[in-house]
């Protein structure tokens, strides 16, 4: 057993509007002149602290743990796990 | 006759308020002023008052301490234009730069919408001028972005030089460091502070047990213009 980082990146689904994203693009980044930026998505990130065999065990069990506890809302968000480097 | 302007943001929601204290309150007259229309030298001093500018989005008064009306407002220093940021205005400042610290989320992470008790320490410059050394203030806060945070180097600096406003024991309700309400800069010029003194100039306005602590930072404004500071 070892302890292995986790990151939990959720975002909105691709359909679904993200109003932060689009303030921060259009009255900040826009705004100030950084025309070659195209769009911005907001999201929220969760760094987890797991002991486990291996990293892919500990990718399978945040995996599961976000669906059960519903850490992210499978109806509008998408959920990206990583490795932490 | 000195005009104030209550600089507006999309999203503010206390432009009103402090405009009806000054005009029908303090009797001083100001004009509430869209952001794109703001020009610094039309006006004797600037209040940004309270609100949810942008959304809160990306932090709190992030997005509105980057437009051209509140870099501006760092020119207020040089050019003598005091500048007074309510909660979200306060935000703004501290997110411009022009006020040191942050203002994080609540310790409780909650919304707060509490009458306190505050005490002005070291008051100085046309804000507080009518303001005496340790007096009590008593405003309402509504915000949950408003714990106060700054280094220690920073705060040794502030404690010897500036004016503070800090919640009494039992009133800081969202964790600020040191009980941090308010600061100003160093002559007062510029100042910041979570509580709503708009909200609190009016006696009909206080609950049992609390005074009108905000009509004094008004009053000062008034005298400061009228006959210095």
């Amino acid at each position: 057993m070892s302890t292995h980082l986790i990151e939990v990146i959720i975002t909105n689904k691709k359909g679904v509007r993200d109003p932060e994203g689009e303030t921060i693009h259009k009255h900040l980044i826009l705004r100030r002149g950084y025309s070659m930026v195209s769009r911005v998505r907001t999201g929220k990130y969760l760094l987890l602290e797991v002991n486990a065999e291996n990293a892919e065990e500990a990718v399978k069990i945040v995996k599961e743990l976000c669906e059960k506890l519903r850490i992210y809302n499978p109806v509008v968000h998408d959920i990206e796990l990583r490795v932490h480097a | 006759m000195p005009r104030v302007a209550i600089l507006k943001f999309p999203g503010t929601n206390c432009d009103e308020d402090v405009h009806h204290v000054l005009r029908n309150v303090i009797g001083i007259e100001s004009s509430i002023v869209w952001y794109k229309d703001f020009v610094l030298k039309d006006w004797d001093a600037i209040i940004i008052p309270g609100g949810f500018s942008y959304g809160d989005w990306l932090r709190a008064g992030a997005i509105a301490a980057r437009t051209n009306a509140v870099e501006e407002l760092g020119n207020a220093r040089s050019s003598g234009v005091p500048v007074l940021g309510i909660c979200n205005g306060f935000q703004i400042l501290v997110e411009a730069g022009l006020l040191p610290g942050a203002l994080l989320l609540n310790e409780s992470s909650k919304f707060v919408c509490r009458w306190v008790r505050t005490r002005v320490e070291n008051p100085k410059g046309p804000w507080l001028s009518l303001v005496s050394d340790g007096q009590t203030l008593d405003m309402p806060i509504a915000h949950a972005e408003g714990r106060y945070y700054i280094d220690n180097e920073s705060y040794s600096v502030l404690v010897k030089t500036s004016p503070i406003i800090r919640y009494l024991p039992g009133f800081n309700l969202n964790g600020s460091l040191y009980d941090i309400a308010g600061i100003a800069t160093e002559d007062g010029m510029i100042l910041g502070l979570m509580p709503h003194p708009e909200r609190a100039s009016e006696d009909f306005l206080a609950p049992r047990g609390f005074k009108t602590g905000g009509r004094i930072i008004f009053e000062s404004i008034a005298h400061s213009l009228k006959r210095g500071w």
